[in-house]
């Protein structure tokens, strides 16, 4: 049987979530690998989620939010926006491989972005594999 | 040195006499050589037994939160760090805070002390820039600027950034230097892994990482909740330990005064500087904000800029 990545995808209640609604409505294919954790805003995503979910077994994580500006709490994702950068740089330096921790931002009218995204993000994830390093799943 | 000790004890006492404060935090002669103990001085006769040395390792700050009578501390560069930032958090009254800043240059690692001499350390003595080590069939000296910690070295912060009275004299400027970190980041991602998953292994989750830390206060830790219960209460997991560890980090960015408290009271010698600093370099880095050096600028993450960088977005 090939590999098929599980992907985490955390998604913005506001924008992220009501992308990939929209995907659906749209009739628009996307590969099966993400499991949508909903979350009120980006704000909201607590490196710990991202952490706990590499812990458990996610091959990959996508991290989505409303566009910088078009927060629906005003500011949520500009304070996620730092919180990201400094993660992003941690996990990479513990040896996370850069393609499997993505962060992007969808707005509630990009669903064919969301599918791009989606597409894109669990090819890449394919590609690296299940994961190495700290993070190895137990055999 | 001596005189600096001197110096301390009278103003403690001067402070405790009339009335400025209640308890002086300080160090006094700690059991063991090479090693000085957190003293509270409450009377004018306990301060005499304050002293200052290049023993006095442990970040005071940690005492000085939520306080209620009036305090004193003796504090190192590093120390008054971690004041401002606990001011800003509003942990500390600096109304009801009295610092006796001393400038240090570095405080002596014992660990590196007993590795060089390889046995037990009965005796030390400090003359000048030299050390002598003394135990049973063997005396040693060397120079003191060699034993200092590797957090102390790589510190370009030896002087305190606030303080009501400064005891002794000012120390020379250093560069800041993250040669370290540097030299990790150089390597491999899986040499990179590999040497975090064998440092983990090490950890036994005693938390005394936890408990050195100035900044690490919240009532209830994230490893301590059961509901929901985010990594495993046993030790065993290199994954839980880095992420107990990864998350502590976390916790510290833009808070944390890099004054390695946490690596120095770990009793497995992890090399925690090597994540704890690597999140004070990202933070310079990112966002150029270093922790405690202005008491009235906002926390890093507790700020934002519309045009604040975005280099972690994935490539589309």
């Amino acid at each position: 049987m090939s590999y098929e990545p599980k992907v985490v995808a955390f998604l913005c209640n506001w924008c992220s979530y009501a992308g990939a609604d929209l995907a659906g409505v749209g009739r628009l294919q996307y590969p099966p690998n993400v499991r949508v954790v909903r979350v009120p805003c980006s704000g909201r995503i607590n490196p710990l989620f991202i952490f706990s979910a590499l812990r458990n077994g996610a091959d990959g994580i996508l991290t989505s939010g409303c566009h910088p500006g078009d927060c629906h709490y005003v500011s949520g994702n500009y304070v996620a926006r730092r919180k990201f950068a400094l993660l992003k740089s941690m996990l990479n330096y513990m040896g996370v491989e850069e393609d499997r921790v993505n962060f992007t931002w969808v707005s509630a009218a990009e669903g064919g972005r969301f599918a791009d995204v989606v597409s894109k993000v669990s090819e890449r994830v394919k590609e690296i594999g299940p994961p190495k390093g700290v993070f190895k799943k137990a055999d | 040195m001596q005189n600096l000790s001197k110096v301390i004890q009278d103003t403690a006492k001067k402070l405790l006499e009339e009335k400025k404060v209640d308890l002086v935090v300080g160090f006094a002669q700690g059991s063991l050589p090479l090693r000085s103990t957190p003293y509270f001085a409450r009377t004018v006769d306990q301060a005499a037994n304050l002293i200052w040395d290049e023993y006095c390792e442990n970040n005071l700050t940690n005492y000085l939160r939520k306080r209620e009578e009036k305090v004193a501390v003796v504090a190192k560069g590093c120390d008054t760090r971690s004041i401002v930032a606990l001011m800003k958090e509003n942990q500390i009254d600096r109304e009801k805070l009295y610092i006796i800043g001393v400038p240090c240059q570095g405080m002596i690692d014992r660990k590196k002390a007993s590795k060089l001499v390889g046995g037990e350390i009965l005796e030390a003595e400090i003359n000048g820039e030299e050390i002598t080590l003394k135990g049973n069939g063997f005396e040693q000296k060397a120079p003191k600027a060699e034993l200092y910690y590797d957090t102390c070295i790589r510190c370009a912060y030896g002087n305190p950034v606030i303080y009501d009275e400064l005891v002794g004299e000012e120390v020379a400027a250093k560069e800041l230097s993250f040669a370290e970190v540097e030299e990790f980041e150089a390597k491999s991602a899986e040499e990179r892994a590999s040497f975090l998953a064998q440092e983990m292994e090490k950890c036994i989750r005693c938390y005394a990482c936890r408990n050195a830390c100035p900044t690490c206060y919240c009532p209830e830790c994230f490893v301590d909740t059961s509901s929901p219960q985010w990594i495993s209460k046993r030790a065993y997991s290199a994954k839980d330990n880095l992420i107990f560890q990864g998350v502590r980090v976390f916790h510290q960015l833009g808070r944390c005064a890099d004054c390695g408290a946490c690596e120095r009271a770990c009793p497995m010698g992890i090399k925690l500087s090597l994540l704890t600093r690597k999140g004070v370099k990202d933070v310079k880095e990112t966002f150029g904000y270093e922790a405690g050096l202005n008491p009235d600028d906002k926390p890093v993450l507790n700020d934002f800029t519309p045009d604040d960088p975005q280099p972690f977005l994935m490539k589309e």
